[in-house]
């Protein structure tokens, strides 16, 4: 059953892919195909879109960093909450992964480094090359490069997720589909505008959206990567066999076509599975409060959370349509100094200037906020929700076991003259087997939880501090840079 | 060089304040026209219409003056809209408090209250008197029916209405304190006597029967105004001043860039506005997070955050009226102004074409007096006579018309030139002053909740 629903979410996000990637082509042409480079994507400090993406998405991949062999005692249970707490330690180094590709001696015993070394963006898709290095035991080879594509992430964390020995682990939240949508908006009324604007005009357009494609595209490859770490830092999902075959197996995952009738399935199946949560949270009453209260929680932060973030990314965007106007006023300060004599075209001309530059400034503040903000909102929208599942597979759980309970009771009452009866027998070790595993689903999704806690909590402090400083930054920058060209425009005046 | 009259000395040491660069022009000027009308005449290169000086526009070159000389001042400030009466009939009047030292005012400090109707009144009286001889009247800020109206009908009397008839009275008000302040600043407006009793009198102005938006006198002048501006396309006048058709050509440059800067300038203020409330949309998201956040440190530094959004949405609306305000409304009033520009300049092709059918009648009538004299008629040639000399009469007042005009119509181009420079420059540098105070505020509101971020445990 959960194999027909895993296929079923699969050829849903394909297909949305297959509907949105024809525009790619476009940037096939646009953009230097192969630009992606791990040092490239460390070593720009200047381009503040691409370092604070991959700064960002350190807050997450830090945690129990594999680079760091203390971070993972790879043998040990319950390393997820060490990890955690390293993970706040690292915050306030934020540079402390960045580093660490560099130097792949590095490597500790039983160690499992995964990342995408690069990327491709072609026709109707992207390319990730997933680049493994490793000492674990089951791997053939200790350094291996493998392409992957979205559809293979998804197909990776749906196999992980309808495992059921993982039912008591928080599963990493599948990396968002590949979304190039305001880069094709843009394009498009680029190829709409093109006849009525200046050379320049258009030139920095396409320079725009190239550079807004590229942050895109690096955010993407960003995100897919986390995902792919998260795994590789935990100590049950990285000796996975579908993780093993993930990274190691040359050919496509899933060359199954998709058919339409999928995505009505899944809309189906999604509906079932909602009715399926609100009826296990009326029926099946908790024994345990501290689960209880985290499903509480856990339901109404994961609904503040997308909320937070759906507001904070409208937010950024309109931070971006005003820096778009004061690009709008620049051009037209331009044109009008074409117009003034003299003192007066020296000085509209370096107002445009100006104009020009807070553009960048204000565009700068707007893609930081929505770095540090807005992604780790969305990225922990996406993690409560995991967090959430995983309670609601302890409550599933929970009602077997409750009905294996019953079954126990009927068996005894209805066999209660017989000695020794074996449907007795039979219920007693579906009970004591129902009865075991929730508990040990209980144990484990507690340290989960935790860990998810701490995991968040470390996330959110990284992102805030470096918000804040980066703030601070720009709106220094910005003061001087206006403080400066007040001089500037009084000498003129 | 030599100046016989300490009169005059005044003059000329005004004209060099003015312009510094044509002085010496200006001095070899006077040694060949000794007339005292031409010394303001000589910086303008306007020597083709000194001889044309009318004797009335002889006296103003000493208050043109007065409006760079830094001993006379006035400053008007609009303040406090109230709403009076009730109902459909209520209306807004403003206070209009003026400070000066011009000694033509009878106190140096005044106020008055006058009702929006009242300014209309004002530009409408000065446009009449004044607009013929070719000067740049000020426009009045446009009526707008649907915002009075909300006013008219919001309940509380003098009471602050909602937020958003607050910004429309705000908006009103600004806009009729730039339109007083812009006709204060002309030397012969703001002593024009209609406009000190406007400034000065306690009595209620008579009411000004043409303003009201609906009535029959606006639709007339709509019409009017349509076929002036049909008139406008249509006549083509041959131009015998180069400096006309540059300036024009200039113009409607200006216009046409500054009117594509407005709009940038109000799609800005639209998306300012915008983030403003976004932003206070996140704030909420953030004070929601923290009362559900388990965590104290985080919910904390996530309730700090909240504060903060709260504070940078204010900001935002502040950053949005400064755009609104300083930059747009600005221009929008240059718009208004070049509107007045190009009005001027269409009196003066009305101007052209009187002369050029007085001149017309002229030959006519010469013809006329022609052919009577060759008929030998001498009963009809006094008539005919008496009409050539009417029509040289009037061939020359309208010569004199258009020559005035056109002299008065570069004097007041290059006034405008000057203020709008430095209007321009003044506004584009207070703007900036504000975005750097407001970066600053940024920096500390952020410096201050950073604190919070890092005491998360």
């Amino acid at each position: 059953m959960s194999k027909v629903k895993s296929s079923i979410s699969k050829s849903k996000v394909s297909k949305s892919i297959q509907q949105r990637s024809v525009f790619l082509v476009y940037f096939g042409a646009l953009i230097k195909n192969n630009f992606f480079g791990r040092k490239m994507m460390d070593g720009t400090d200047d381009s503040n879109l691409l370092n604070s993406s991959s700064a960002n998405n350190g807050a997450t991949m830090e945690i129990a960093s594999p680079t760091n062999p203390l971070a993972v005692p790879p043998t040990s249970g319950g390393s997820v909450v060490t990890g955690a707490t390293n993970g706040s330690g690292s915050a306030t180094s934020p540079d402390s992964s960045s580093s660490a590709p560099a130097t792949p001696a590095a490597l500790g015993e039983n160690a499992l480094h995964v990342e995408i070394s690069d990327a491709l963006s072609e026709k109707e898709k992207v390319k990730f090359t997933v680049h493994t290095r490793t000492t674990l035991p089951g791997f053939a080879k200790k350094d291996n490069n493998v392409v992957r594509q979205h559809e293979e992430f998804v197909w990776l964390h749906d196999r992980i997720e309808e495992n059921e020995d993982y039912a008591g682990y928080i599963i990493p939240p599948c990396p968002p589909r590949p979304d190039f949508d305001a880069s094709r908006e843009k394009l498009q009324r680029l190829g709409e505008g093109e006849g009525n604007m200046t050379k320049e005009e258009f030139k920095k357009m396409k320079s725009e959206l190239e550079a807004e494609y590229l942050a895109t595209f690096k955010k993407t490859v960003a995100m897919h990567e986390v995902f792919l770490r998260r795994l590789a830092s935990h100590p049950v999902f990285r000796v996975d066999q579908h993780l093993k075959v993930f990274l190691e197996y040359d050919q496509d995952l899933c060359a199954k076509p998709r058919k339409k009738m999928a995505i009505f399935g899944g809309f189906v199946k999604s509906l079932g599975k909602t009715t399926d949560e609100i009826l296990l949270s009326a029926t099946v009453r908790d024994v345990n409060d501290f689960f209880e209260n985290e499903l509480q929680f856990l339901t109404e932060y994961h609904g503040h959370l997308r909320e937070a973030a759906a507001r904070t990314e409208k937010m950024t965007q309109r931070h971006k349509d005003v820096g778009d106007s004061h690009q709008k006023i620049s051009n037209a300060l331009t044109q009008l100094s074409t117009t003034e004599k003299g003192n007066m075209e020296t000085f509209v001309a370096k107002t445009a200037e100006i104009f020009e530059r807070i553009k960048n400034l204000e565009t700068r503040v707007a893609s930081d906020q929505d770095l540090k903000l807005g992604d780790t909102l969305r990225y922990y929208q996406r993690d409560s929700d995991a967090a959430k599942a995983l309670l609601i597979r302890r409550l599933r759980c929970l009602a077997a076991y409750e009905t294996a309970n019953r079954n126990l009771e009927k068996a005894r009452s209805k066999n209660k003259d017989v000695h020794a009866p074996l449907e007795v027998q039979e219920a007693e070790a579906a009970q004591a087997e129902a009865c075991e595993k929730f508990e040990s689903m209980s144990a484990c999704g507690k340290e989960e939880l935790i860990g998810f806690r701490n995991r968040r909590v470390a996330a959110f402090k990284k992102s805030l501090v470096e918000l804040s400083e980066l703030e601070i930054k720009h709106a220094k920058t910005q003061y001087e840079y206006l403080r400066q060209s007040l001089l500037a425009l009084k000498e003129i005046a | 060089m030599e100046v016989e009259s300490p009169e005059h000395t005044r003059e000329f040491a005004e004209v060099d304040i003015n312009n510094g660069d044509n002085g010496v022009e200006s001095s070899d000027e006077e040694e060949e026209v000794p007339a005292p009308g031409s010394i303001t005449l000589a910086g303008n290169d306007t020597d083709l219409f000194v001889s044309a000086m009318s004797p009335s526009s002889i006296e103003h070159p000493l208050q043109e003056v007065l409006t760079d000389d830094g001993d006379y001042f006035i400053n008007i400030v609009v303040s406090d809209p109230q709403k009076i009466g009730d109902g459909m009939g209520s209306y807004l009047a403003y206070k209009v408090t003026t400070k000066t030292n011009i000694p033509k005012f009878k106190r140096s400090e005044f106020s008055t209250l006058r009702r929006f109707s009242d300014f209309l009144g004002i530009h409408d009286l000065l446009v009449g008197k004044y607009m013929r001889q070719g000067r740049i009247i000020p426009p009045a800020p446009s009526k707008n029916i649907i915002g009075s109206t909300k006013v008219k009908i919001s309940p509380q009397q003098s009471e602050p209405g909602t937020p958003m008839n607050q910004e429309w009275v705000e908006i009103r008000r600004a806009a009729l304190e730039r339109f007083v302040h812009r006709t204060a600043q002309h030397p012969i407006l703001r002593v024009d006597l209609d406009f000190m009793n406007f400034l000065e009198s306690d009595q209620e102005l008579p009411r000004a029967v043409n303003t009201s938006a609906l009535s029959g006198a606006g639709v007339i002048r709509l019409f009017n105004k349509v076929g002036e501006t049909v008139n406008k396309i249509t006549y083509k006048m041959d131009e015998n001043d180069p400096w006309f058709d540059d300036k024009i050509t200039e113009v409607e440059s200006l216009d046409a860039h500054l009117q594509k800067l407005h709009n940038a300038m109000k799609s800005l203020v639209t998306s300012r506005r915008e983030l403003s409330a976004l932003t206070g949309l996140v704030a909420k998201s953030a004070a929601m997070l923290s009362t559900c956040e388990e965590h104290t440190g985080l919910s904390r530094a996530l309730s700090n955050l909240a504060d903060l959004e709260e504070k940078i949405e204010l900001l935002r609306s502040e950053q949005g009226n400064s755009d609104f305000f300083i930059l747009a409304e600005f221009i929008k009033d240059y718009l208004g102004l070049f509107g007045a520009i190009k009005c001027i300049f269409h009196e003066r092709v009305k101007a052209f074409q009187n002369w050029q059918y007085a001149q017309m009648q002229l030959s006519k009538r010469r013809e006329n007096r022609g052919r009577f004299e060759l008929a030998n008629r001498a009963d009809k040639l006094d008539q005919a006579q008496q009409e050539v000399d009417e029509w040289q009469g009037k061939v020359q007042r309208c010569q004199q018309q258009f020559d005035d005009i056109s002299a008065e119509i570069k004097r007041e181009m290059e006034r405008f030139e000057l203020t709008r420079v430095k209007d321009f420059k003044a506004n584009i540098i207070k703007y900036i002053e504000d975005q750097m105070a407001h970066q600053q505020q940024i920096v500390s509101y952020w410096e201050a909740f950073a604190p919070y971020a890092r005491e998360i445990v």
